[in-house]
């Protein structure tokens, strides 16, 4: 074994992670219920510590360490980058009303942590085994949060819907693995293609090990058919783990599907793609579509999210380099603008009124017209209306799809995007021309409001400048 | 040094930007005087760095900007960008549109200053209305020099449909009025007409060129010479014919020439400021710059000059003409537009492009000043326009008075004046021309300088002299307005003086717009022109000899003999000759004909479509039928949905079988 210091340079920012969470574990258990702000600093130093270490490391060309496990390349800096930023963002949001609503714990902070840390391990993880272990630290930290109210029934019965969903989808997952280890005879990516390539075309096991690891994936993603658990946990769990459920982890699940079939099984791109083009088409069918019953605002925006990622797909499922930058371009898209939809229900929310509601959003011009601006620029944005940045990523991975002459899915994601923007634009509606069901003032803090609007002029910023990062993408795939 | 005008250029456009954006929506903080104080040091900003690029590039001769500032997308081999071609033509519309934009600024404080009195009490649509005007007239400047600015069609288009929006919502600013919004909606929809046609034009220029930048098409715009196109039947039309005829129609509804001249006067149903800065003075003449600007490609087709040409002198003569009997004392001003502009457009056709945007410039000022001077009358008057309730104001008015006085003495052409300059230049250049028809357009033009000096003498007797006519009530509180008020006029006197002699031997004799401006040996009317001329002392002395002065001297005599000694022949004429005052109080018809015949056609033909077409098929079948049936398909499939653990599960399971199913067994 060859242990030198210089192995370990590329898992520094996750090593440097752990012992402050170590840190924070500790010295939470000395803080009372008044003190508790200093475990949010801490948490927060942690994560701009480690995106400061993931900047500084930032590598030029792949990095490997622990004999091949662990890979620090652009895509995995940049994700990181994205990962880290996202999560700073939950907690500042977040803060008010965990605190409202006896969340204001050290587990909260701690458990964030620790999927951070599985999320930022997924995006580096260069072997199957590294991938699961990423995996299932990433996602046994979110059942505990999704069960954090535990006398709360919807929390404690997505916890459970939760719970057992993923532990089939990660039976599969490991199933899956076990297979093309089988077949291939290694779990490290940098030898799988080669292996791969070896197989006859068809390989029954091989594509036995492609299906059921794609399962697993799908899970994270929540694509069509592996989605039924979104709509239900997202609604269930507090506004406030939603966020985080559905921001930096959607970045981890795209970098665990980068990881395994493109790094990985690149090779076999023709066995996978048709299984990818299958979950697309039916992830933005049936997201888009459900979406429009919708008369809850969580709900609306889980189908809403199902069918981004049945966007995302298809920049993967093209299997160029440009669609794998595009697909990149989404993921970061969407989580911009997740993070800006749910926030607003964060901002609008109060000690016992979750604003959850399409109808609670109902005359927001007349409440806050700053907000409701902030909140339709979201909407067009999602809906994909230029020059927001929604309407660039959507753009950029249609173009992928019809570079590959895939141009009949574009034509449907096209089509779907259109049924799509219904639901966006009757949002607006409800904000712009109905009447306030209550007058309550809005009562939120003021970094809340400040990183709010920040983050809905991000989507017109990076909108009117699109090729600022997309190229930065392009960048860390190339 | 290109790079230091790079940050100059964007601050130019960006300043009035930030100042309309502060005070359209920080209205209530802001107050009036915030409002107007950082709209002004806007545009003030803009004008004063105008002023500097100016000298750089026209003084100096740094050489023309052309850069790219910024790549909005590509797509197709297609850029859509916003960049900057700043030239000596570029540099002195810049300093144009800034200065009279500031004096506009700061007249306007003293004419809105009572804009709550025009609201009915309790208006919704009247609250912080004072803040609204500024951001609009800010937002204005910034669209112009946007368009004046562009070097690629994409960006002249951005900035022609942006000022077509301000004006819209200036004229209609008083939108409590009927009026202003019959006004506002008719200027809406008969530029409508003049975009379609240009749009069209722009897409031509890209069909055959393949760019939409200025520069790549001018370079190549000689190879496309001959090419001909097929629009109709087995008719070869040449593309550069189409092409400019087309973005003239365009030009034809920005700077209302006939037949689409009939939303200007009505426009005069905005604030007297607008009138002076948009309606006389900017955004009517961007349609004489865009032409100017594309010279390279209208010098290709003789029938697109002829048509310009025709077109201005139809507009500078019997526009002309319906100035004689108006009593509203801007529509007198917005008819004398309307001659001016065909004048300007005349001077397009020619060829003689420098000769007309020179009398863009020296028109900006002058205009800007009379339209300035009669809204310090309407102030005086508490807002009647009536010139027959007027008369005698020149004791109560001094400042107002003699700066209009310098006004209507550039208008008419009077040696030594700005417009005499100019028009003098016009005038001879179309004596010049060969082109089909000039021999008919030089009388016309002639017979307008006889119009212009009557019907400009008629409105500054029947205002400033004679015996007062209006109320009691009015005359006691006659006097002059607040300095905010007659100080741009007296800035705006200078350069009606003076901007002819210093530029007349630059601009249009001179080698001011080389490289700009375009013109084929064969086509120089101001070459030949030119030939004449010895400076602008000589010119002016040459003034007292030349016949369009001695018209114009007619006519302020005739103006003199009708209003001021014998007022009852006026009224005689009306009687004897009852059928032309007939047609030209209905103003040839325009109205009527547009009103009854196509505004009624297209109404029906809309209420059809709307009922037909729309309600029944579009609305019932498509629309509404594919939404009920995504509706009824959400409906449907958010049962999937049971909430059941056993079924996600299920579902999952059946998910995965159905892969194997498809990928494996296939």
């Amino acid at each position: 074994m060859d242990l030198t210091l210089t192995s370990f340079a590329p898992a520094m920012p996750e090593m440097f992670l752990l012992g402050m969470l170590s840190l924070v574990l500790v010295v939470d258990l000395f803080l009372t219920e008044r003190t508790r702000h200093i475990t949010y600093i801490l948490s927060l130093l942690s994560l701009a510590g480690t995106f400061w270490l993931v900047l500084d490391g930032y590598p030029r060309l792949p990095e490997l360490a622990f004999h091949g496990s662990y890979i620090n390349d652009p895509m995995a800096a940049l994700l990181k980058l994205f990962m880290l930023l996202a999560v700073m963002v939950v907690l500042v949001y977040s803060k008010e009303y965990i605190k409202q609503r006896d969340m204001y714990k050290g587990e909260f902070y701690l458990l964030v942590l620790f999927a951070t840390l599985g999320m930022l391990v997924l995006a580096s993880a260069h072997t199957l085994l590294t991938v699961y272990m990423g995996l299932e630290l990433l996602s046994l930290s979110m059942y505990a949060m999704v069960a954090l109210r535990r006398d709360n029934v919807d929390a404690s019965e997505a916890a459970m819907k939760y719970f057992v969903l993923g532990a089939m989808a990660s039976a599969m997952l490991l199933y899956g693995m076990s297979l093309v280890y089988g077949a291939t005879g290694t779990l490290d990516f940098a030898l799988m293609g080669e292996a791969a390539a070896k197989l006859p075309t068809n390989d029954v096991t091989m594509l036995f090990g492609i299906i059921f690891m794609l399962v697993g994936v799908a899970f994270k993603l929540g694509a069509v058919p592996f989605h039924m658990w979104v709509p239900d946990v997202y609604h269930g769990a507090p506004t406030a783990v939603t966020l985080f459920i559905s921001s930096a982890p959607k970045l981890a699940a795209f970098a665990m599907l980068m990881r395994i079939f493109v790094d990985g099984l690149g090779e076999l791109h023709q066995q996978w793609q048709g299984i990818l083009i299958v979950m697309a088409l039916l992830s933005f069918g049936l997201g888009n579509l459900v979406a429009i019953a919708q008369t809850n605002l969580k709900r609306m925006l889980a189908y809403s999210g199902i069918s981004h990622i049945g966007f995302l797909l298809l920049g993967v499922l093209s299997g160029t380099s440009e669609g794998y930058a595009a697909s990149l371009y989404y993921a970061i898209t969407y989580v911009v603008m997740s993070l800006g939809g749910f926030g607003m229900i964060l901002l609008l929310s109060r000690a016992g009124f979750e604003a959850d509601k399409l109808d609670d959003l109902k005359g927001l011009n007349d409440r806050s017209p700053w907000f409701a601006l902030m909140m339709m620029m979201l909407m067009f944005s999602m809906a994909g209306v230029p020059p927001f940045l929604g309407f660039w990523a959507k753009l950029a991975v249609i173009q992928a799809a019809v570079g590959v002459g895939l141009v009949w899915l574009a034509i449907a994601a096209v089509v779907f995007s259109v049924v799509g923007a219904f639901y966006y634009l009757r949002i607006i509606k409800l904000m712009y021309f109905d009447k306030p069901e209550s007058d309550a003032p809005i009562e939120s803090s003021a970094d809340l409001r400040i990183l709010l609007s920040a983050n809905s002029l991000a989507v017109v910023g990076l909108g009117l400048f699109p090729s600022s990062l997309l190229a930065i993408c392009s960048a860390s795939i190339g | 040094m290109t790079e230091s005008l790079h940050n100059i250029l964007v601050a130019i456009v960006l300043a009035p930007l930030i100042g309309s954006i502060l005070a359209g929506l920080f209205a209530g903080p802001l107050g009036r005087k915030g409002a107007h104080t950082v709209t002004i040091v806007g545009v003030a900003i803009a004008c004063l760095l105008s002023m500097y690029v100016f000298k750089r590039i026209a003084i100096d001769e740094i050489g023309v900007f052309n850069q790219t500032i910024y790549t909005w997308l590509k797509s197709d081999g297609i850029s859509f960008e916003v960049g900057f071609l700043v030239d000596n033509l570029t540099a002195m519309m810049m300093v144009v549109v800034t200065f009279v934009s500031l004096m506009v600024h700061v007249y306007t404080i003293g004419y809105m200053s009572h804009d709550e009195e025009n609201w009915p009490e309790g208006s919704g649509a009247g609250v912080n209305s004072y803040q609204r005007f500024f951001s609009y007239i800010s937002l204005f400047t910034f669209s112009m020099l946007m368009l004046v600015m562009a070097n690629n069609f994409m960006q002249l288009f951005f900035g022609w449909e942006a000022v077509g929006l301000v004006s819209y919502l200036l004229i209609g600013f008083w939108s409590v009025r009927e009026t202003a919004v019959f006004a506002n909606l008719k200027a809406f929809l008969v530029n409508r007409v003049g975009d379609f046609g240009f749009i069209l034009g722009i897409a031509g220029v890209l069909m055959y060129f393949n760019t939409l930048d200025y520069a790549s098409v001018f370079a190549v715009a000689e190879q496309h010479k001959d090419l001909t196109m097929n629009i109709w039947g087995d008719e070869q039309w040449s593309v550069m014919t189409v092409i400019c005829i087309l973005l003239f129609i365009g030009a034809m509804g920005k700077s209302a020439q006939v037949p689409l001249h009939v939303w200007l006067p009505d426009s005069m149903e905005g604030p007297t400021p607008i009138s002076a800065l948009i309606h006389a003075a900017t955004m009517v003449t961007a349609g004489i710059y865009m032409v100017a600007r594309m010279s390279p490609l209208y010098e290709l087709s003789e029938t697109a000059l002829t048509f310009v040409m025709i077109i201005g002198a139809l507009t500078a003569f019997f526009m002309g003409l319906l100035g004689l009997i108006q009593n509203d004392i801007k529509r007198v001003v917005a008819y004398s537009t309307l001659s001016q502009l065909g004048y300007m457009t005349v001077a397009l056709g020619v060829s003689a492009y420098a000769a007309g945007v020179f009398h863009l410039m020296t028109h900006a000022f002058f205009k800007a000043l009379l339209f300035l001077g009669a809204g310090s009358v309407i102030i005086a008057m508490h807002h009647d326009q009536d010139m027959r309730n007027m008369g005698g104001l020149r004791k109560y008015m001094p400042w107002t008075w003699g700066t209009s006085l310098v006004g209507s003495l550039a208008l008419i052409g009077a040696p030594g004046f700005a417009g005499y300059y100019s028009k003098d230049s016009i005038i001879m250049a179309v004596g010049a021309s060969h082109l089909p028809y000039a021999d008919l357009v030089y009388v016309m033009v002639l017979a307008g300088v006889f119009i212009t000096a009557l019907y400009s003498f008629r409105m500054y007797f029947l205002v400033f002299h004679g015996e007062p006519r209006m109320d009691e009530h009015t005359k006691e509180h006659l006097h002059e307005c607040p300095r905010v008020v007659t100080w741009p006029l007296i800035a705006l006197a200078v350069p009606s003086v003076a901007a002819g002699a210093v530029f007349v031997s630059s601009m249009p004799f001179g080698d001011f717009f080389d490289g700009a401006i375009k013109v084929a040996h064969e086509h120089d009317t101001l070459a030949h022109v030119g030939e004449h001329f010895h400076g602008w002392f000589s010119m002016f002395l040459h003034g007292f000899v030349a016949l369009p002065t001695w018209l114009a001297a007619a006519g302020v005599g005739t103006a003199y003999y009708l209003y001021m000694k014998r007022p009852d022949i006026p009224a005689m004429i009306e009687r004897k000759l009852s059928l032309v005052h007939w047609v030209l109080d209905n103003k040839y018809g325009f109205d009527a004909f547009n009103q009854g015949v196509i505004a009624a056609a297209s109404r029906g033909l809309g209420r059809f479509l709307w009922k037909v077409s729309d309600l029944l098929l579009i609305d019932g079948l498509v629309v509404n039928g594919s939404a009920k049936s995504v509706g009824l398909l959400a409906a449907v499939t958010r049962h999937l949905q049971s909430g059941y653990l056993y079924h996600y599960a299920f579902v999952m399971i059946v998910g995965l079988l159905a892969l194997f199913g498809i990928f494996i067994l296939q």
